[in-house]
């Protein structure tokens, strides 16, 4: 028996061979790890530990582990304390903060290391993130509906129909679309229905940091890389290794770094700021953006050939006005989820309020709707929603409209006419088109074009004069 | 200039969850002449909705914690209270550390740091 125990050991140590190995395997495991010591100092966390909670395993070590992993059950009742008295690993249920202020639900387990007395040496925890199962839980499962994002509309479906598609492959993505209309949830959507969903989704703001900061967060730097790089950085790109790395805002990546990401979709390899071996990076890229990329392209501030590889699958997410039926789908829907959350009995809204709300024309799309339906929610006290529980903007936008029957028009209907007046023409353009269109139609007669804009003839003359239109 | 502090406290270390702190420091600062006024306070519950009516309250100019959710940081960001989070360390080392204003969100002040919560 002995022997066999003696032979076991040496296999144990020709497998790992040294710490440094069995680092380098715990860091290609794609769940949470955390090793700590029997003051529960941690003393070593894996790389997806790292990008579950904002902190570097070097940052880590030697704190007390409830002040990096800030899970709840820190504070009411450590599993710790548990494990003197039972045999088997501790599971509990709870939630952390990481670094990026997110609220995490997580499944925690803790189970004793023992050395070969049976003496307990530390602790090894494992944490897995709840929150892809907790949605599937609930919202995956519903009609109209892909992950977390919810329509019905003709744009809405084709959308939807194409997800599950893309998320099975393994190609680039590129995601546009105007503010608020859930191009975050869509990124997250792919990673959870794709391979890699057990793998981590790591997000990087390309847009909120400054070039010499964003270059060493997205790649990485090695300890003496520059002032201040007092340790080394692994960089988003290694924390999101076997799973999604979504670049939000990439048409803010300054001009310098798209030229090392393309390096990187073209060999798949990192190199950190300072280094001079690179690091083979498994990892997909989701990219999205508000801009117009081709313009960005035209223009010289965007890479053609950049531009080119992240638009293999290239998914538009259409602005909420141009979804037909969908704002009376997404009122119902926030305001159950908001009812339910705020332990509310509201009915629904009042003919009113719909009115008014269906009328709205939703320039922060999606984003701006659930917030008008969080407040309205947030302020009525029971029963249905009345124009008096919407905020008074809307109220204020539609006094101000001198046409009612505008207001009153689909939005969809009202798109069709604002396109027709081309936005972002200037007055002076639009007045003239709009002479020569009641020129044309009144077959050059200049009193009935007069009559059709409302004007008496000299008016016409001297705008005609005014805009260089010949009789 | 005089400047009014809050760190949400575990022990003596600055409390690793904005939204569990049951308990607070309140300092006040003068900077001319380095003096600090400290107070603390315990709160009836953890809460941390309960815990932003107090800084605004206070009138409190910066906060000093460890993890917040962004709703909160935002909202008290909004209310033009600074806030510097995941900041780890016992509160005596944070407090020096920042009027020596040396103080950035995500340090980690090693020394002295008490243990974990049992």
């Amino acid at each position: 028996m002995e022997r066999d125990g003696f032979k076991k050991n040496r296999e144990t140590r020709r497998i790992f061979g040294s710490a440094g190995i069995l680092r380098s395997v715990l860091d290609a495991v794609p769940l949470s790890i955390v090793v700590m010591d029997r003051r529960r100092r941690i003393r070593f966390m894996n790389r997806a530990c790292e990008a579950l909670t904002g902190f570097s395993s070097q940052e880590a070590f030697g704190v007390p582990c409830s002040h990096i992993l800030r899970n709840r059950v820190c504070f009411q009742d450590c599993p710790i304390a548990k494990l003197d008295q039972a045999a088997d690993p501790v599971s509990v249920e709870s939630d952390l903060i990481n670094k990026e202020r997110q609220l995490i639900p997580v499944r925690i387990t803790l189970a004793p290391i023992k050395d070969m007395d049976g003496k307990v040496t530390g602790f090894l925890e494992s944490v897995e993130d709840m929150r892809f199962l907790r949605r599937s839980d609930g919202t995956m499962s519903r009609g109209f509906s892909f992950g977390r994002i919810v329509g019905r509309s003709p744009q809405m479906e084709k959308i939807f129909q194409m997800l599950p598609f893309v998320a099975q492959s393994d190609s680039s993505v590129l995601i546009t679309g105007e503010t608020g209309t859930g191009k975050d949830l869509v990124a997250e959507a792919i990673h959870e229905a794709s391979s890699r969903t057990k793998g981590p989704f790591v997000k990087v703001n390309c847009g909120a940091l400054p070039e010499t900061l964003l270059e060493s967060e997205i790649f990485g730097h090695k300890k003496g890389a520059f002032t201040g790089a007092l340790e080394d950085k692994p960089g988003r790109f290694r924390l999101a290794h076997n799973g999604s790395l979504y670049l939000t805002e990439i048409g803010d990546l300054p001009y310098p770094l798209q030229s090392k990401l393309l390096t990187f979709l073209d060999d798949q390899v990192v190199y950190p700021l300072g280094s001079t071996s690179g690091f083979q990076a498994n990892v997909r890229i989701i990219a999205a953006t508000h801009r117009n990329l081709e313009e960005m392209v035209r223009e010289g501030r965007f890479r053609k050939d950049l531009f080119f590889r992240l638009n293999v699958v290239r998914l538009h997410l259409p602005p909420l006005r141009e979804r037909e039926g969908d704002v009376r789908l997404l009122l119902d829907h926030f305001l159950n989820t908001f009812a339910g959350q705020l332990n509310k009995d509201i009915g629904g809204f009042t003919a009113k309020a719909l009115e008014i709300l269906l009328g709205y024309f939703y320039p922060g799309n999606v984003r701006e709707l659930r917030n008008i339906v969080e407040y309205a929610a947030t302020i009525c006290e029971g029963g249905k929603i009345d124009p008096g529980h919407l905020p008074t903007y809307l109220l204020e936008e539609r006094e101000s409209t001198p046409d009612r029957e505008e207001t009153q028009r689909e939005p969809l209907e009202r798109l069709k006419i604002a396109d027709s007046q081309e936005v972002g023409e200037t007055w002076e353009a639009t007045e003239r088109k709009m002479i020569l269109e009641a020129l044309m139609k009144a077959g050059g007669k200049r009193g009935k074009a007069a009559r059709l804009l409302g004007w008496g003839r000299s008016t016409l003359w001297r705008k005609m004069k005014q805009h260089g239109i010949e009789p | 200039m005089r400047k009014k502090l809050l760190i949400p406290l575990h022990g003596n270390d600055v409390a690793p969850r904005f939204d569990l702190a049951t308990e607070v420091l309140i300092a006040t600062i003068e900077e001319e002449s380095a003096t600090v006024e400290e107070k603390t306070v315990v709160l009836p519950h953890a809460s941390p909705e309960d815990l932003c009516h107090l800084i605004l309250t206070e009138k409190v100019d910066v906060v000093i914690c460890g993890g917040i959710e962004e709703e909160y940081y935002q909202y008290l960001r909004w209310k033009k209270v600074r806030v510097m989070d995941s900041v780890i360390g016992s509160h005596r080392l944070v407090l020096k550390r920042f009027m020596e204003k040396g103080l950035r969100p995500g340090d980690i002040l090693r020394e002295e740091m008490g243990g974990n919560p049992q």
